[in-house]
């Protein structure tokens, strides 16, 4: 350590003195490379291959395992409603609508409910002490585990508040999953909102505008591309949920419609959802259940992809509709 | 033809704007001011960031604020149309007469206020919309659906701040394609569409090249026979080429707590400012030995 410091010193003030002697163009052109640099480089590279080698090998696999019903029965599968007794009659349709009539019921409650908190947070409340500590809370609310709303939604939307939302229903179901992504909602559209620039807020209020004509016409429709965004990506945590669903109903066995209509099974029948019949497959012994299992997992996997896909298509639309 | 039938249309709902602002006092009266502050101090949490201003401002006047960086020149400013407000943690104490009325008064209602006290800023900041929707949110603000109206809103706005030629034929493109200068005198073309009563300018020029800048200057000459306009500059050229009152401020270094208060150090027509100014402090600073 001395030594090299020493070495250091006396080297320093002679360097360009030597490199001079040497000539510039050997000097320059030796090959001497940053090495610390290219190592970190590949490091990094490495970490991000290794990311997207966890995600290949997850998708393989499940194509691999799935290969069976793909091949096989597919079209049947899609169509086919919850049966967790029998591999052969065991499909993904009233999943798949359950997942998206939740997905539904998210956009409709938590979308707006969230932005309208976030609203009120940023642009209203901004200086209070109450809102710092509200802002704070809600931060910890997004970190929850999701099991307890699960509780929350048994206790609230399936008991206490039966009589409206039907009990055990795909209604109490979506409620619950509401309540599970506010607190994202609100984190993420807050943020948008935040990084607005203040100059834009002050343009808008120069000309005369109250503050609700300037959050109206000015503030929200600059934030709407980051608030889309990340609504859609709470969403798509949403349809993924299965633990809280569980606790309020979401069914795992043999789900029968019988002949109710739409808003009749909307409002009392049983609900299930991808993930629910993915924990009901997996449950099951033997490879046939193996392969709709995974199979079912890929329909999830799709689902998410488009919701995602969706939300970057929308904020791209949004973005150019100036 | 049609266009000037317009513009005389569009003069007589400034002149009933125009009624409205300044009421109760006359509007060609060049010796009422238009604003008068007393004693005017505000303060940023416990921070005082001017002491006891006084000034008043002429109507159809130019009137610069000068001096140094941190002296509370655009503290001064932003208190004529509370924008001060939006800073959560400042205060005003003193008054600021505005035809006669304190704004600071409890029931004087800011966007009132902003709807005759217009400001441009010192970075341009275009809404991200366009061109004609940047000129047109503030009338519509102001009840003007119609789209007849609003056309004619929006070309004589852009005509008086030189900018009606260059954009013209791009009235629906962003705003944010244009130049910098053309984004400021689009600021103050939007400005000018609601007809207020004054202008203020918050360094409009600082981010501006001098060709840009020299395009603004000659604006400011051409729109204040109809605005009062209060400008804040660095420039000390550019106060001294086209104000006709200046003010300079200076700061004071508290003794006690060595925090810096903005403070007012002289008042007058900006010919005396430059050329025999009362105070040593004035002098040294506008002829750049300032210490």
């Amino acid at each position: 350590m001395c030594e090299r410091s020493t070495e250091v010193a006396l080297s320093t003030p002679s360097k360009f003195a030597v490199s001079s002697a040497v000539g510039l163009t050997e000097r320059i052109t030796s090959g001497k490379r940053d090495v610390r640099g290219r190592v970190v480089e590949w490091l990094l590279l490495s970490t991000l291959g290794l990311t997207l080698l966890v995600l290949v090998a997850l998708i393989v696999n499940l194509l691999d395992r799935a290969w069976p019903v793909l091949d096989g029965r597919f079209g049947d599968f899609l169509s086919s409603g919850l049966d967790a007794s029998n591999a052969q009659e065991a499909g993904v349709w009233q999943a798949i609508r359950g997942t998206v009539t939740l997905a539904i019921i998210v956009i409709v409650v938590s979308f707006p409910l969230g932005i309208a908190c976030a609203v009120y947070l940023e642009e209203y409340a901004s200086r209070s002490r109450l809102a710092r500590s509200i802002r704070i809370n809600v931060r910890n609310l997004a970190g929850v585990p999701s099991i307890v709303y699960g509780i929350l939604g048994l206790t609230i939307f399936v008991k206490f508040a039966g009589g409206i939302t039907g009990g055990r229903t795909v209604i109490a179901g979506g409620l619950t999953l509401s309540v599970l992504v506010l607190p994202v909602v609100v984190i993420t559209a807050s943020e948008a909102l935040r990084a607005v620039p203040r100059s834009i807020r002050e343009g808008a209020m120069g000309v005369g505008a109250t503050q609700w004509e300037t959050v109206r016409s000015h503030v929200l429709p600059s934030a709407a591309p980051g608030i889309l965004t990340g609504t859609m990506l709470a969403l798509s945590r949403a349809a993924g949920e299965a633990a809280p669903l569980l606790l309020v109903g979401g069914i795992t066995g043999l789900l029968r419609t019988g002949n109710l209509g739409l808003w009749e099974q909307i409002t009392k029948g049983g609900f299930t959802s991808v993930p629910v019949a993915i924990f009901s497959y997996a449950r099951q012994t033997g490879a046939d259940f193996q392969a709709v299992t995974a199979a079912a997992s890929l329909i999830l996997l799709v689902l998410v992809v488009v919701i995602n896909g969706l939300a970057i298509w929308l904020r791209n639309r949004f973005e150019r509709n100036w | 033809m049609s266009d000037s039938r317009n513009l005389i249309e569009q003069e007589t709902v400034l002149e009933q704007n125009h009624e409205e602002a300044t009421t109760g006092s006359d509007a060609s009266n060049n010796d009422v001011p238009v604003f008068r502050t007393k004693d005017l101090s505000v303060f940023y949490g416990d921070f005082r960031a001017i002491r006891d201003v006084s000034v008043y401002i002429k109507a159809r006047e130019i009137t610069a604020f000068i001096g140094p960086s941190g002296c509370g020149k655009s503290t001064v400013l932003r208190c004529f149309d509370r924008m001060n407000d939006l800073i959560p943690t400042a205060r005003v104490e003193g008054t600021v007469e505005y035809h006669g009325v304190n704004l600071y008064n409890r029931e004087v209602d800011a966007v009132e206020v902003r709807r005759r006290v217009g400001m441009v800023f010192q970075k341009p900041n275009p809404f991200p919309k366009s061109i004609y929707d940047n000129l047109a949110f503030g009338p519509r603000l102001n009840g003007i659906k119609k789209k007849a109206d609003l056309d004619v809103i929006v070309e004589s706005s852009l005509k008086r701040a030189a900018l009606w030629d260059e954009v013209k034929d791009r009235l629906k493109a962003s705003a944010m394609g244009l130049s910098g200068g053309q984004q400021q005198r689009l600021c103050i073309a939007r400005c000018i569409a609601v007809e207020p009563d004054v202008i203020l300018m918050d360094e409009p020029c600082s981010a501006l090249d001098p060709i840009a800048t020299a395009r603004i200057e000659d604006l400011m000459q051409e729109i204040k026979r109809d605005f009062t306009i209060i400008i804040v500059t660095h420039n000390m050229q550019q106060a001294a080429r086209v104000s006709d009152q200046t003010a300079f401020f200076t700061t004071e270094v508290n003794p006690e707590s060595d925090r810096r208060t903005g403070v007012l150090v002289e008042f007058d027509k900006t010919q005396k400012m430059f050329s025999n100014p009362s105070d040593s402090r004035t002098e040294a600073y506008v002829t750049g030995r300032f210490g």
